[in-house]
C-alpha cells in the first residue's frame, strides 16, 4: 500500500532527498566554495526529473486521493522543472559576480519546486495548502536573499506578510468548504456539489479560496505586492518568480476549480471573469508609466495572468487546454526576456532602467532583434506565439459563451501592446545614451536566441506549435473527466 | 443551565474580554499576559468539546513557547509601542467599516447554515474516532498512516524555515576571538610564561 503510494510520488521524494543531501555536501564540504557545483547538480537533477516525468509517466492516485499524478500534473511539472533548471543555469553568472551565490540558493529553489509539484498534484485542500506553504516559504527567503540591500529585505518582508494574509484567506475558504461539504478531498467535494449544488456557505468558501489563489498568481485586485517584490528581489529571483511559481499557482487554481467545483461553473465563473478583466486592464494600463524594466515585467505578468484566467473562466476542457498552452508560451517568453535583463549592466553594475535599452539596435543588433521578437510576442502580435496563446484562450471563452470577456481581453491586449512597442521603438529609433557593456555568456545567448526563435517560428505550418497543443489537449482531458 | 454550559459561557466570556484587552492594553507586557489568559480559556473550551489533546497542545505550545517568546521579544527588544499605535486613529474608521461589512456578510452565511446532507457522514468517515480510544491515540493513528504525506511535508516546511533563518541571519565574521577549550588545555607553561632575569635597577 505505502510502497505503491511512494512509487507515485517518487520524483518528489528524490528531489527532496537530494536537496537534503546536497545541503549536507554544502555544509560539510566547504560551504560556498561548493555553490557552483551544487547549482549545476540541482539544475541537472531538475532537468533529468522533468525528462523522466515526460518519458515515463506514472499515473494514479496516492494517499487516498490526496495526491494525483495525471496528465495535467505531468505537463505542468515538466514545465516547472525545466524552467527552474534553466533559471538556475542563467542565475549563476549574475549571483557569482555579486557574491550572492550561496550554496543554499539552489537548494531553496529545489525545495520550492518540490512544493510546486505537490501543489499541482494536490487532490485535497490540505495537501494543496502544504505544497503552497513549502513553495512560498522558500520564495520568501530567496526574495530577501541580498540581505545587505534594503530593497531586497523589503521585498522579502512584504511578500511574507501579504503571503501570510493570503494563506489566511485561503485557509478560511478551505475551512468553509470543509464545513459545508464535510470533506477536504476535491473528488468528494465534487460529489457533494454534483448531488446538492452550491449553497450560500459553499459560495463563500469558493470566494475566499479564489481570493487566496488569485493572490498567489498575482491577479488584480490582489496584485499589490508584485511590482515591489519583482523590483526589490535580486534579478535571477525575479526571473524565477515570473516562471515556475506562476505555472504552479495557475495550475493549482485550475485544479481546485475543475476537480472540486467543475460541475457548477456558474458558482465561480463570475469571480474569475472579474479577476481576469481587472488583471488584464490593470496590467496594461499601470505598466505604461513604468521606467524600471523589472517593474514593467511585473505588470506584464499581472496582465498575462489575466489572459491565462480567461481560459479558466471558460470552465471547459478547451479552456483548460488554452490555459496550459498559454502558460507554456508565457514561460518561454519570460525566460528569453530575463536572459537578457540578467546581463544588462554598465561598468559591472546591474542596471534595470528601460531607458538603458535606447539605441540597442546600433550597439548589438542581434540582441535587439531577439528582444524585439520576444516583445512582439508578449504584446500578442500575429504570427508570433504570444498571439496564438491569446487566440486559444479567447476562442475557448467565446465557445463557452463569454464573448464579452474575449472582447475585453482583445481591447486590453491592444492597450498593453503600447508599452511593449515603446521599448522596441526605443531600441531602434532613440539615440544611444551610455551604452551597456554587459557581455552575454553562451548560456544567456542561447536562452535568448532559442526562445526568440521558438516564439517566432512556433506556428509555422509545419511546426504547428511544437506539438504543445496536442500534449496540452490530453493533459486537459485528464483534468476534466 | 448545566455545568457544561455554565463553564462554556465562563470560558467564552473570559476569552473575548482577554482578547479585547490584548489589543487595548497600554503596557505591552500586560498585552502578553492577557494573551496567555485568552489561550487558557481557549484550552478550556477544547476540553469541553472533548479534545483534551488539543487543549494540552494549546497550553504547552502556545502558552509555554509562543507566549513566552512574545514576552521575551517585548522585554528584550526596544520596540516603541506608542509609535506603532500612532496610525490607529487614521486607520480605525476604514478598518471598522470593513470589519462590520464582513461581519454582516458572515452572519448572513451562518444564518443560512445549510450543511450538505452528506457532510456529517463524510466527516465521520474521514476521522473514525472509536469511543474506547482517547484523543491522542486516535490522532496518532491517522497522522502516521492516512496523513503521513502531509506530516512529512510539514517537516519539509520546517526544514525550509530553518535553512531560511540561517541563510538570512548567519554572518561569518572574521577576527573574532572564540574560546577553544582544547587549545587552552593543551597550552603548556613554556608557551604561556616567559621568564626574564631582571637586573636590579635596569628594568626589562
Amino acid at each position: 500500500m505505502i510502497g505503491a503510494d511512494i512509487s507515485i510520488i517518487l520524483p518528489e521524494v528524490i528531489l527532496a532527498v537530494s536537496a537534503m543531501a546536497l545541503l549536507m555536501l554544502g555544509t560539510y564540504g566547504g560551504g560556498d566554495k561548493q555553490a557552483v557545483l551544487i547549482n549545476w547538480l540541482v539544475a541537472g537533477l531538475l532537468f533529468v526529473l522533468g525528462l523522466w516525468i515526460m518519458l515515463d509517466p506514472s499515473e494514479g492516485e496516492a494517499f487516498n486521493g490526496a495526491f494525483i499524478a495525471d496528465g495535467f500534473a505531468q505537463y505542468t511539472k515538466v514545465l516547472m522543472l525545466w524552467s527552474a533548471a534553466i533559471i538556475l543555469v542563467l542565475a549563476r553568472d549574475f549571483l557569482q559576480k555579486r557574491e550572492l551565490l550561496k550554496f543554499e540558493f539552489p537548494i531553496l529553489i529545489a525545495l520550492s519546486v518540490v512544493g510546486m509539484m505537490i501543489m499541482v498534484s494536490a487532490g485535497d485542500l490540505m495537501n494543496l495548502y502544504m505544497g503552497l506553504e513549502l513553495q512560498s516559504l522558500s520564495l520568501y527567503v530567496v526574495a530577501a536573499f541580498r540581505r545587505d540591500s534594503l530593497k531586497s529585505t523589503e521585498a522579502g518582508l512584504k511578500y511574507f506578510v501579504l503571503g501570510a494574509l493570503s494563506s489566511g484567506l485561503l485557509l478560511y475558504g478551505a475551512s468553509m468548504v470543509y464545513g459545508y461539504t464535510g470533506t477536504t478531498n476535491l473528488g468528494q467535494v465534487a460529489e457533494v456539489v454534483a448531488a446538492e449544488g452550491v449553497g450560500l456557505g459553499l459560495t463563500f468558501g469558493i470566494v475566499f479560496l479564489c481570493a487566496g489563489l488569485a493572490f498567489k498568481i498575482s491577479a488584480a485586485p490582489f496584485h499589490m505586492w508584485t511590482p515591489d517584490v519583482y523590483e526589490g528581489s535580486p534579478t535571477p529571483v525575479t526571473a524565477f518568480f515570473a516562471s515556475a511559481p506562476k505555472v504552479a499557482a495557475a495550475a493549482m487554481f485550475a485544479r481546485v476549480m475543475y476537480d472540486g467545483f467543475g460541475d457548477a461553473p456558474e458558482a465561480w465563473r463570475q469571480i474569475i471573469v472579474f479577476i481576469s478583466i481587472a488583471s488584464m486592464f490593470w496590467g496594461a494600463i499601470a505598466a505604461i508609466g513604468q521606467t524600471d524594466i523589472k517593474r514593467l515585467m511585473a505588470y506584464s505578468s499581472i496582465g498575462h495572468m489575466g489572459f491565462a484566467l480567461v481560459g479558466l473562466a471558460a470552465g471547459t476542457e478547451q479552456g483548460a487546454q488554452a490555459l496550459l498552452v498559454y502558460l507554456a508560451i508565457y514561460v518561454v517568453m519570460n525566460i528569453g526576456m530575463f536572459a537578457y535583463i540578467l546581463c544588462m549592466e554598465r561598468g559591472g553594475r546591474p542596471v534595470t532602467q528601460i531607458s538603458d535599452l535606447a539605441g540597442l539596435s546600433k550597439a548589438s543588433p542581434g540582441h535587439a532583434l531577439a528582444l524585439t521578437a520576444l516583445l512582439f510576442s508578449l504584446a500578442g502580435v500575429p504570427p508570433l506565439a504570444g498571439f496564438f496563446g491569446k487566440y486559444f484562450v479567447f476562442l475557448a471563452a467565446v465557445e463557452a459563451g463569454l464573448a464579452p470577456l474575449a472582447i475585453a481581453g482583445a481591447i486590453a491586449s491592444v492597450i498593453g501592446a503600447f508599452y511593449y512597442l515603446r521599448i522596441v521603438k526605443m531600441m531602434y529609433f532613440d539615440e544611444v545614451g551610455e551604452a551597456l557593456d554587459g557581455r552575454l555568456s553562451l548560456s544567456h545567448r542561447l536562452a535568448l536566441g532559442v526562445s526568440a526563435l521558438a516564439m517566432s517560428v512556433a506556428w509555422l505550418p509545419f511546426l504547428n506549435g511544437f506539438g504543445v497543443v496536442e500534449i496540452s489537449a490530453s493533459a486537459a482531458a485528464s483534468l476534466v473527466q | 443551565m448545566t455545568l457544561v454550559a455554565f463553564a462554556f459561557y465562563i470560558f467564552a466570556t473570559v476569552a473575548i474580554i482577554a482578547g479585547l484587552l490584548v489589543v487595548t492594553a497600554r503596557n505591552p507586557v500586560h498585552s502578553v499576559l492577557w494573551l496567555i489568559l485568552a489561550f487558557f480559556s481557549a484550552a478550556g473550551m477544547f476540553v469541553l468539546m472533548g479534545a483534551e489533546f488539543v487543549a494540552m497542545l494549546m497550553i504547552i505550545v502556545y502558552v509555554g513557547a509562543v507566549a513566552v517568546l512574545f514576552l521575551f521579544v517585548v522585554m528584550m527588544l526596544d520596540v516603541d509601542f506608542v509609535e506603532l499605535k500612532q496610525g490607529l486613529a487614521n486607520y480605525l474608521p476604514m478598518g471598522a467599516l470593513i470589519a462590520v461589512i464582513l461581519l454582516l456578510e458572515l452572519s448572513l452565511v451562518i444564518g443560512n447554515w445549510a450543511i450538505s446532507d452528506q457532510a456529517p457522514a463524510m466527516r465521520a468517515a474521514e476521522t473514525p474516532i472509536p469511543s474506547d480510544v482517547h484523543n491522542t491515540a486516535a490522532l496518532g493513528q491517522i497522522i502516521y498512516t492516512d496523513y503521513v504525506f502531509l506530516f512529512q511535508t510539514a517537516g519539509l516546511i520546517l526544514f525550509v524555515a530553518m535553512i531560511g533563518a540561517i541563510v538570512l541571519t548567519l554572518r561569518h565574521r572574521e577576527n573574532i576571538k572564540r574560546q577553544d577549550i582544547t587549545k587552552q588545555i593543551w597550552r603548556t607553561r613554556e608557551e604561556a610564561v616567559e621568564l626574564k632575569d631582571v637586573k636590579p635597577g635596569q628594568g626589562v
